[in-house]
C-alpha cells in the first residue's frame, strides 16, 4: 500500500513536477479554494470542495481553434496546435472524474475533437475520496459514491483518522504516476477512513419521467422566474459543455477561440434575423434541466449532472439543482394522488 | 491524431449575384482538387456548411446548389449582422472560408418516380433550390415537379433569372404569389399569400412528396393546407435553421429537445417535428 502523510502533498506535487508533470491541485487562491496549476509553496487544500472543476484543464474556458494572418484583403490559416502537456489532476473530487464521462462522449460521440482529445490523452486523474459533504452536495442522488472511482486513474484515500493518504492507482496511468512520485510515498499499512455519507435527495429516473410528459408544465415558469441568466451555474458545471466561438482581430492577425458560453444567456439561441426559440428565462432554464436530466441519459446513457452541488453554492438567486428536482418528485407525488 | 475539426476550408469567391435587397449569392471555388472532390463525396441536397471570414466569424447556411454541379458551390444569404455583412462584400476573387458539409439530407433517392411539390417562402427557396436542381438535372428520374414559391413582395423574390426558366420549362409547374400590396404593375403571378395559393392550386398527394421551407409563419399555415389535401406527415419535409456554432455536435445550442439539428437535421418531416418539443423551435 502507497501511503503519503496528510501534510506531504505538496512534496508529492514537488516529485511529480520534477518528473516533468504539469501539477494541479485544489490550491488556496485568495478567498476560495481552486483547482489550479501547483508551484512551490502554494498551499493544497484538500478540505474543501475546489470552486471549479476538473473540467477546466480539459476544455478551458477560452481556446484558441484557429489563428490567421491577415493581409489587406487576404488572409492566411496558420497551424494551431493542441496543447498536449501532460497533467495531473492531483484531489478532484470523484463528482468532477465522473462527469468526464460527460465530456469524453460529446467530444467524440462522431466528429473528434482534437483539442479536448489532445489534452485528455495526456492527463492523469487523481481522484480525491470525500470523507466530508456539505448540504449541497447530492450525488449519491444521480449514481455517485463520495469514494466513487469512474474516471479516476488513481484515488487518494484520507486514512488514519486524515493523517495520511492511501494512494491506490486503478489503470496504467495511475501506476506510472506512482513511479514518478518514488520515495515521496511510503510503503505501509492505514485504514481508510469512511466515506461521507451523502443521503439520497430525489430519484433521478422518476425527475426523468416526469420531465417526459411536463415541457409545457407551469411548474417552469414558477421555478425559472428565479434565474437571472448570469450563467454562474453552466462554468462552474463539471459537465455543461456548451461554447461560443469568437474572431478576436488584430490589423495583423486574426484568432478563433472557442469559448464557454451558457443556455441561461439571452442570445444563446437568439437567430438573426430576430426569431429566439428559447424566448425566455423559462425556457432557457428549463432547458438546462432537461439537459441535465433528460437528453443526455436519453442521449447518451449516462447522467448529466453528477450531483457535486457547485450550482446551488453559487446561484446568487439560491436555485439549487437538487432543491428543483425534488420539488420536481413533489409534483409528480402530487399528481398520482 | 485527427486534423482540427474547426479549420475551414478557404475558397475563392468566383462570382456574386444580388437576389433581392440584402439577399446575395456568392459562388465559391474549391482551393485545390482534393478539396472539391472530398466535398462531392459527402455533399447530398439539404446538407449545410459554416461560411465565414477570418476576423468576423462564421454563419450557417445551406448548400444552395446541387450535386449535381461538380465545379462549386453556392449559398445565398440575408446580410443581417457582422458576418453576412462581411461575406457580402467579399468582391470576386477574394476569399472566404467554408467548412462542411454538415448535418442529414433530403431522402431524394427514395422519391424515384414520385412527384415533388415544393412550397417555399422567401429568403427561404435556396435549401430548396439545391433539391429543385438536383431533380431538374436528373429529370426523368422524378414525376411531376411543382414549384409554389412566394415572397413579401416582387423584390423579395429570390433567383428571379432560374424562376423565369422553370416557368418556362414545359416539365415543370411553377407558380409565383406576392403577399397583397407587395405586387408591381407588371406582375404576372399571383397575389395571395403563400398557404392560400397552395389552397387554390391544390396539389394531389397520390404518390407525392411535399417539400416547405419558409418563415415559421408560413409554415405554420400551409402544414393543414397540405394536410387537407391528404398529404401524410411522414410525406411532408422540412428544414430547422437553428442557430449553430459548431455544426458537429459539440456547441449545444441547436438542440430541439434531445434533437440535434445539426446532426440529426436540418432535414425533417412534419412525422418526426411532432415528436419534438415546440418550445424550442
Amino acid at each position: 500500500m502507497k501511503l503519503v502523510d496528510a501534510n506531504k502533498l505538496s512534496d508529492l506535487a514537488a516529485a511529480l513536477a520534477a518528473k516533468g508533470y504539469r501539477v494541479a491541485a485544489p490550491i488556496q487562491d485568495g478567498d476560495v479554494v481552486r483547482l489550479k496549476e501547483w508551484s512551490p509553496g502554494a498551499v493544497i487544500r484538500t478540505d474543501a470542495v475546489p470552486v471549479n472543476s476538473a473540467k477546466d484543464f480539459l476544455f478551458p474556458r477560452s481556446e484558441i481553434i484557429g489563428r490567421y494572418r491577415l493581409e489587406g484583403d487576404d488572409f492566411t490559416p496558420a497551424e494551431v496546435k493542441p496543447d498536449s502537456t501532460r497533467t495531473v489532476l492531483v484531489g478532484v473530487r470523484p463528482c468532477d472524474a465522473m462527469a468526464l464521462a460527460v465530456l469524453d462522449t460529446v467530444f467524440n460521440w462522431d466528429y473528434k475533437d482534437e483539442f479536448y482529445n489532445a489534452r485528455r490523452a495526456a492527463v492523469t486523474v487523481v481522484t480525491l475520496a470525500c470523507t466530508a459533504a456539505d448540504d449541497f452536495c447530492f450525488c449519491t442522488s444521480v449514481g455517485g459514491r463520495p469514494d466513487g472511482t469512474a474516471g479516476a486513474d488513481a484515488v487518494l484515500r484520507p486514512a488514519d483518522g486524515g493523517t495520511k493518504f492511501i494512494l491506490e492507482p486503478l489503470g496504467e496511468k495511475g501506476r506510472a504516476l506512482v513511479a514518478a512520485a518514488g520515495s515521496v510515498l511510503a510503503d505501509g499499512e492505514a485504514k481508510a477512513d469512511p466515506p461521507a455519507e451523502v443521503p439520497v435527495r430525489f430519484d433521478a429516473r422518476q425527475v426523468a419521467a416526469w420531465l417526459a410528459d411536463n415541457f409545457e408544465s407551469d411548474l417552469w415558469t414558477t421555478l425559472g422566474m428565479a434565474c437571472l441568466g448570469c450563467g454562474a451555474c453552466a462554468y462552474a458545471c463539471p459537465t455543461c459543455h456548451c461554447f461560443d466561438i469568437q474572431d478576436e482581430a488584430t490589423r495583423a492577425e486574426s484568432v478563433r477561440r472557442r469559448n464557454w458560453d451558457s443556455c441561461g444567456f439571452g442570445l444563446f439561441t437568439a437567430h438573426a434575423g430576430g426569431h429566439n426559440p428559447r424566448a425566455n428565462q423559462t425556457a432557457r432554464w428549463r432547458n438546462r434541466v432537461m439537459h441535465k436530466f433528460s437528453y443526455i441519459p436519453e442521449r447518451f446513457k449516462m447522467p448529466g449532472c453528477t450531483g457535486c452541488g457547485r450550482c446551488g453554492r453559487l446561484c446568487p438567486a439560491g436555485m439549487a439543482i437538487a432543491d428543483i428536482c425534488s420539488e420536481i418528485i413533489r409534483a409528480r407525488e402530487a399528481v398520482k394522488k | 491524431m485527427t486534423e482540427n475539426l474547426y479549420q475551414p476550408m478557404k475558397m475563392r469567391v468566383a462570382a456574386g449575384r444580388d437576389e433581392a435587397p440584402d439577399v446575395r449569392t456568392l459562388r465559391l471555388e474549391f482551393p485545390d482538387e482534393g478539396a472539391r472532390a472530398g466535398f462531392f463525396a459527402k455533399y447530398r441536397v439539404g446538407m449545410f456548411g459554416l461560411y465565414g471570414l477570418p476576423g468576423a466569424g462564421e454563419s450557417t447556411f445551406c448548400v444552395a446548389s446541387p450535386p449535381t454541379r461538380t465545379e462549386y458551390i453556392e449559398c445565398t444569404f440575408r446580410r443581417v449582422g457582422r458576418v453576412t455583412s462581411a461575406l457580402a462584400d467579399r468582391e470576386i476573387g477574394q476569399a472566404i472560408t467554408f467548412r462542411g458539409p454538415y448535418g442529414n439530407a433530403f431522402p431524394i433517392e427514395s422519391w424515384k418516380g414520385r412527384n415533388i411539390l415544393f412550397v417555399a417562402g422567401g429568403i427561404a427557396l435556396p435549401p430548396l433550390r439545391s433539391v429543385i436542381w438536383n431533380v431538374l438535372d436528373r429529370r426523368t428520374e422524378f414525376g411531376d415537379v411543382t414549384i409554389i414559391y412566394g415572397a413579401r413582395t416582387v423584390a423579395d423574390l429570390v433567383y428571379k433569372d432560374e424562376l423565369a426558366d422553370w416557368g418556362a420549362r414545359p416539365d415543370v409547374r411553377l407558380v409565383t404569389t406576392v403577399d397583397p400590396g407587395g405586387q408591381t404593375p407588371d406582375w404576372k403571378g399571383k397575389i395571395g399569400f403563400v398557404p392560400t395559393v397552395l389552397k387554390e392550386v391544390g396539389p394531389s398527394p397520390a404518390s407525392a412528396v411535399a417539400l416547405v421551407c419558409g418563415p415559421p409563419i408560413m409554415i405554420k399555415f400551409s402544414l393543414p393546407v397540405l394536410k387537407g389535401l391528404g398529404f401524410p406527415p411522414g410525406d411532408i419535409y422540412t428544414t430547422l435553421e437553428n442557430r449553430m456554432k459548431c455544426g458537429i455536435g459539440k456547441c449545444g445550442r441547436c438542440n430541439v429537445g434531445s434533437v440535434y439539428v445539426c446532426k440529426d437535421g436540418p432535414v425533417f418531416t412534419v412525422e418526426q417535428l411532432q415528436s419534438l418539443p415546440h418550445g424550442d423551435m
